[in-house]
């Protein structure tokens, strides 16, 4: 199995190895990177490639790991002892099974996404430290073990808001996405606009790349941002003249809240351009 | 030959464990790469390296272990016809002579490689360059081992060897004494649960004990979702003598945030007036006064202030003493108003311990805060916990 680019994203050659690794020895793969490097893509991507069931378990600061191994609904056993159902004597209508569980006992050897695991409480990531590694766990209402029908491959994304335990981090493969380079860049920017001029993509991207280097910013614009910002430049339409005297000019900026985010950042560049 | 790949790991400060080792072995084993030293490097950074801030030192490594078994194959792989033609080219007939008394060309080949071997073993430290000593026959002829590398078109070691020496993650490189996790970790002891808030949770204990009193009618009970409860207010100073602790104050802050839901943050110059502001980019228009701190902010608020108390005595001890504005009231009575109503408080400085006793202002702070300052380290903030306890 080798996972490369598809039509719709660019895998660099480290992360495609990595990738590949993750898959031929059944370990978990970490991927850390600027936000809106495409790593949550990257887990669709493989999945479509592979033709793999996909699931997607997005932590959030209240998961639990316990969540996504199971959850008991006694609300509804209660409930149902009242209304005097007959399912109230099978504790094990009432077991929820979480995404670790469904990954586990899927037909086909499922791609399993693991999103933003940092936003977690900092114990979280030891919480699932055995599950990970032997694919099972037990259910203590049902006396059941679960255990994986075929290791499912998991992608594990984090924005870095949470150092991740040694313990945890030893299980898993690591690749962090870089920022692409410009090739890498307009090829992204081709798979998503096929039709774009080339000359509006070079204006563009080399207004982008003059933005980023701007020291100081409180969030370099992304590759997603990029996007956005593409898009915006053809509805508005916006053509690579323009562009062009922006770069020889620079004054405001064409649409500059695709790219920024903050306002700090958009008076930055206000002042880094008035500086010319 | 792989273990000693591992252990010019170990060697280079990477804490990687057998395990992992032995996965990269599996991995080689199973045939995941196969021949190309580019590959190697990639996959065993992605098994070997959890961190990227760690990258560089892999990187230094790597580039380390491998021009050690590069050189060995140059050492042996000298194409002989190959040098022999530019030496003899290069050779005046003062060299010819000197030459025929080292007992010819092949002598000295062999004697050369010899040396080459011989200055690898005791080449460490990841250089590359094969000096020539001034009494080697070699120097004299001003010829540089490395050379014979370069002579080598299309060498796969060498275009390898380009994407660890570019070294692309050297700024992430910190030294690692001040972790966020280990702070992250020391702050919990000083969690307090309670359950206020939205009762979202089932209580199934209540629950049972309300429905057996009801005769077996369901009668759910709820409570609230456990959270920590302790409540902080982080006075931070910011500019001037801080900006070199900018770093350790970020670490703190988000290992703060992260643990403390109910996180009071504002900021101040040097010594904390009247005023503190809310908001940094907008000091002027973000102002917050002092006094409406101490009565927002109920006695139950633990007091964190994070400032180097680096500053001039009078900008503590005198009104007017600020180095910003007119102060009505000196510094002082403001820390101690503020102290008053927070008995739970702790200054943190992130000034190295060994310096404090130079700066009279620090000793101000000290006494003013009743010996209650702490070095912001890990043991500093485990004892400052103490304090806030």
């Amino acid at each position: 199995m080798s996972f490369k680019s598809t039509e719709r994203y660019i895998v660099s050659e480290g992360l495609s190895q990595a990738v590949n690794a993750a898959v031929t020895l059944e370990k978990p793969l970490l991927l850390k990177g600027e936000p809106g490097t495409g790593k949550t893509r990257l887990a669709m991507e493989l999945a479509e490639t592979l033709g793999a069931p996909f699931l997607q378990w997005n932590i959030k600061s209240t998961t639990k790991a316990q969540q996504g191994l199971y959850e008991y609904d006694a609300v509804s056993r209660l409930r149902d002892s009242q209304l005097g159902s007959e399912k109230v004597h099978d504790i094990s209508n009432y077991i929820k099974p979480g995404k670790l569980w469904q990954a586990f006992t899927a037909d086909k050897r499922p791609v399993l996404l693991i999103d933003e695991i940092d936003k977690a409480d900092i114990e979280f990531p030891n919480d699932l430290l055995q599950e990970l590694d032997q694919m099972a766990f037990h259910v203590y209402e049902t006396g059941e073990q679960v255990e994986a029908k075929q290791r499912p491959i998991v992608i594990i994304t984090s924005n870095n808001e949470k150092t991740l335990p040694d313990a945890f981090l030893r299980r898993c493969f690591f690749h962090y996405i870089q920022f692409p380079d410009e090739t890498t860049l307009s090829e992204i920017v081709h798979v998503h606009y096929p039709n774009l001029q080339p000359r509006l993509l070079d204006e563009a991207l080399a207004v982008f790349f003059g933005v980023r280097s701007i020291s100081g910013l409180k969030k370099k614009p992304s590759t997603s941002e990029l996007l956005d910002w593409i898009r915006l430049l053809l509805t508005e339409d916006i053509s690579p003249e323009q562009l062009a005297e922006y770069r020889e000019r620079p004054s405001m900026l064409p649409l500059a809240g695709a790219l920024l985010k903050h306002e700090q950042d958009i008076e930055l560049i206000e002042r880094a351009s008035r500086a010319y | 030959m792989l273990t000693e790949f591992y252990f010019t790991l170990r060697k280079h400060g990477l804490k990687t464990s057998i395990t992992e080792y032995l996965t990269l072995l599996e991995a080689l084993e199973r045939g995941v790469i196969w021949g190309s030293i580019d590959d190697f490097y990639q996959l065993s950074k992605v098994m070997l390296v959890k961190d990227e801030r760690y990258f560089d030192r892999f990187d230094r490594a790597f580039a380390e272990y491998i021009d050690k078994v590069s050189e060995v194959d140059v050492a042996e792989q000298i194409p002989e016809d190959w040098l022999n033609n530019p030496l003899m080219r290069e050779l005046s007939e003062q060299d010819k002579q000197k030459l025929k008394q080292l007992g010819g060309l092949d002598e000295l080949m062999k004697a050369f490689k010899e040396r080459l071997k011989e200055q690898q073993s005791r080449h460490q430290g990841g250089n590359k360059w094969i000096g020539t000593g001034g009494t080697s026959p070699f120097g004299a002829y001003g010829y540089h081992p490395n050379g014979i590398r370069i002579g080598q078109d299309g060498n796969r070691n060498r275009s390898a060897a380009k994407v660890w020496d570019k070294r692309e993650f050297r700024d992430l490189d910190e030294d690692a004494a001040l972790e966020q996790r280990s702070y992250q970790l020391a702050l919990r002891s000083l969690r307090q649960f309670a359950r206020t808030g939205a009762q979202t949770e089932l209580d199934l204990d209540e629950t049972i004990r309300a429905t057996s009193k009801k005769g077996g009618l369901l009668d759910l009970q709820w409570q609230a979702e456990r959270h920590n409860a302790v409540n902080v207010l982080l006075l931070l100073d910011i500019g001037g003598s801080m900006d070199d602790h900018i770093y350790q104050v970020e670490q703190l802050f988000t290992a703060l945030k992260g643990e403390f839901h109910n996180l009071e943050r504002f900021y101040f110059h040097n010594c904390v007036y009247e005023g503190v502001w809310h908001n940094n980019a907008r000091r002027r228009s973000s102002f917050v006064s002092t006094e409406s701190l101490i009565k927002r902010f109920g006695d139950d608020y633990r007091l964190i202030i994070v400032g180097d108390a680096t500053m001039g005595p009078y900008e503590i001890a005198f009104s007017g003493g600020s180095v910003e504005h007119w102060n009505e009231e000196p510094g002082k009575v403001w820390l101690e108003r503020l102290l008053a109503r927070f008995e739970r408080a702790v200054w943190l400085n992130p000034q190295a311990q060994q310096h404090w006793k130079y700066y009279p202002s620090i000793h101000l702070i000290k006494e003013i805060m009743s010996n209650r300052m702490e070095a912001l380290t890990l043991a500093g903030i485990q004892q400052a916990i103490e304090h806030l306890r």
